[in-house]
């Protein structure tokens, strides 16, 4: 049994806004094994984006307690967050993943400059991952030169290159066509076969959950479903 | 759980490799994101810039021509009398200088030194007469010292000591209805208490700025003087010049010290006015630079509030990928700190070269009648002072760092989630 990368317990996410309460998540329980590759599915507002964000350290819950690697994620100061998520915790969002001004392999190298990596390492591994996501001639195009398939793909290897402990997608597809998010989940399997890391994706695209090897549904703030499809 | 946070703290640390590069890369470019409100802002600060240099140089220069005027109007960088002269400029508060004091004032850094009888007398021609400064000189000695051995536009100057021709100003010449060739007398009281008098050819008219110059002074030569008024070797006055007006202490210590009974007085002491004017000037540069500042200072924050509010999804990605707030912070800081040195390095460019160009003087009479009546020149010649402009470079950057915290700060304080959820 691998040892668990994250731990949700009893997590709930109240937002309040002027006098209303939105219960975007209640109670939820959740274990993610190292080396999972699990699918959060739903319907749009059930809660997916706000599981993760708690996950990454992004926001706080309203109560209950998150871990990653063992710590406590719901209790850690802004900074203590900051490194955890530069150390342990790749993202990948919808959209807008990638800093404009920077090109293709300077996105990849981003987090690998803030951890203080030599120029020469950085340049390789840069190099060798935007080998493996297929984007080998491309790496000093600006984003905006890039399609929104190519984005993608840098989010991943920038997500990855660090060989963090958990990366956390949300709808990492839903920009794509169906094509070309069928061949960016080939990469997240690839990745997380190969690279050893943990993943967690949201997604309501059908397709795009047969990715996954554990499925978990999400209504209304609850899980309703978690099955395994090994 | 203490090995884990050492292991924390050792993860966080191992992120200290100098960020500067990068922050430094990012906010270049994304200075040039937008670089026709780049350019706009830095044509702004280099504008601001540029003014508090020039006007710095303008007022510098107009002051700077004003002390040497008034230095050369027998100021000299130093006076020597006796102790009571300076209050009552009388025939009785005179001096002989000690011969000690002959050898210091040969001594660097005087340049020129000259003894002068300076006294109160009236001069009167046939038809007026009128009460004015009477002052003897050596002519070779005042070279260099005062305006006078330049300011003879009618008839020649006096040539030595014992020349017993007078100079008088134009100006005093039509009052007295007297001119070139004719004669006057004058009249002053002698060291026996008793009116002296003595008849004058006039053999030259001088110009001289302000106009009271004119009417207020007449020459004659030194040794002339001693007889007339009875005073021996004795003097009223010595006036001394040396390379550098701005420091006198030391050389104001040693004559002291050198003659112990007399008063030794710096330009400063004896015409607390400028002083004064120069200290006017200080403030007014001041309220100047502190004004343009100021409109330099809502620009930038503007802009760069501006930048950071665009660019809120931006932060919250920094952020998400493990960037402290304290890069983002330097990141908006790095790119004012760029806007504001390229408007100092083109504002100071900008500046010298258009004082350089203006190194002939500007007229401001057709702007200034008048400005004559009080003394100041209507021409300026701008003229650059290394501690200005010292100061307007400093005033930019410290103080345009210091407004640039704010909209740095406001960057550093986005929330993640809702950085990245806006749209
Ligand atoms: N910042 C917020 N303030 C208030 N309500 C929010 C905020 N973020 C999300 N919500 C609400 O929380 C619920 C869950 O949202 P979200 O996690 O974004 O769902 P999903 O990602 O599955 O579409 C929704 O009802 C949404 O309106
Ligand atoms: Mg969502």
């Amino acid at each position: 049994m691998e040892p668990n990368t994250v731990v949700c317990h009893q997590v709930t996410k109240v937002y309040r806004q002027n006098s209303v309460s939105v219960h975007a998540l209640t109670d939820i329980n959740l274990e993610i094994p190292k080396r999972d590759f699990a699918c959060l599915s739903g319907p749009s507002g059930s809660g997916k984006s706000t599981l993760l964000n708690l996950i990454g350290g992004l926001d706080k819950p309203t109560s209950g307690e998150i871990s990653v690697d063992g710590q406590r994620v719901d209790q850690m100061a802004k900074s203590e967050l900051a490194a955890l998520r530069l150390h342990k915790i790749g993202f990948v969002f919808q959209a807008y993943n990638l800093i404009p001004v920077l090109t293709a392999r300077e996105n990849v190298e981003f987090v690998m400059q803030l951890q203080g990596l030599s120029a020469g390492d950085r340049r390789d591994k840069a190099m060798q991952i935007l080998k493996e996501v297929d984007l080998t001639g491309l790496e000093n195009r600006r984003p905006a030169e890039l399609s929104g398939g190519q984005q993608q793909r840098v989010a991943v290897a920038r997500a990855i290159v660090s060989e963090p402990s958990l990366v956390l997608a949300d709808e990492p597809t839903a920009n794509l066509d169906s094509k070309t998010a069928q061949a960016l989940m080939e990469l997240l399997v690839h990745m997380n076969t190969d690279h050893n890391v943990t993943f967690i994706f949201s997604t309501h695209d059908k397709l795009v959950m047969d990715f996954s090897r554990r499925l978990i549904k999400l209504h209304d703030g609850k899980i309703v479903e978690d099955k395994r499809r090994e | 759980m203490p090995s884990e946070s050492a292991s924390e703290r050792r993860l966080a640390s191992s992120g200290e490799a100098s960020p500067a590069p990068l922050l430094v890369t990012l906010a270049w470019r994304n200075l040039w994101r937008h670089t026709r409100r780049t350019l706009v802002m830095l044509f702004a600060l280099l504008l601001g810039v540029w003014s508090m240099i020039v006007m710095a140089a303008l007022v510098r220069g107009s002051m700077e021509q004003h002390i040497r005027k008034e230095i050369l109007n027998l100021t000299a960088h130093v006076q020597i009398h006796s102790p009571a002269y300076r209050d009552d400029p009388a025939v009785e508060h005179r001096f002989a200088a000690p011969s000690s004091l002959a050898d210091a004032l040969t001594q660097t850094p005087i340049t020129a030194a000259s003894a002068r009888v300076r006294v109160p007398a009236v001069v009167s021609s046939e038809y007026e007469s009128a009460g004015v400064m009477l002052v003897g000189i050596d002519p070779q000695r005042e070279r260099g010292l005062s305006f006078i051995d330049k300011a003879v536009k009618l008839g020649r100057d006096l040539e030595s000591a014992g020349d017993p021709g007078l100079v008088l100003g134009r100006k005093l010449a039509e009052r007295l209805e007297t001119g070139l060739g004719r004669r006057v007398v004058l009249m002053s009281q002698g060291v026996d208490n008793q009116i002296s008098d003595r008849g004058f050819r006039v053999v030259g008219v001088f110009d001289a700025d302000p106009q009271a110059m004119e009417t207020g002074y007449v020459f004659i030569g030194l040794e002339i003087a001693q007889q007339l008024l009875g005073m021996g070797n004795e003097v009223s006055e010595i006036a001394v010049m040396t390379d550098d007006r701005n420091h006198l202490d030391a050389l104001v210590e040693r004559l002291r010290a050198t003659a112990p009974g007399l008063d030794v007085a710096p330009w400063t002491d004896v015409q607390p006015l400028l002083v004064l004017m120069e200290k006017v000037n200080n403030v007014v540069l001041l309220v100047w630079f502190a004004v343009v500042f100021a409109a330099m200072a809502f620009g930038l924050i503007n802009t760069l509030l501006m930048a950071v509010f665009e660019r809120t999804r931006e932060f919250g990605l920094f952020q998400a990928l493990g960037m402290p707030p304290r890069f983002i912070l330097g990141q908006v800081l790095a790119e004012s700190l760029i806007l504001l040195v390229l408007a100092l390095i083109l504002g100071n460019v900008v500046a010298w070269a258009s004082v350089a160009g203006l190194k002939g003087g500007i007229d401001l009479s057709m702007f200034a009648e008048g400005l004559q009546l009080v003394g100041i020149s209507p021409v300026i010649f701008p003229t650059l002072a290394t501690g200005d402009v010292l100061i307007a470079n400093v005033v930019v950057i410290v103080l345009g760092v210091l407004a640039s915290l704010y909209p740095a700060w406001r960057a550093s304080r986005y929330v993640p989630v809702e950085a990245l959820t806006r749209t």
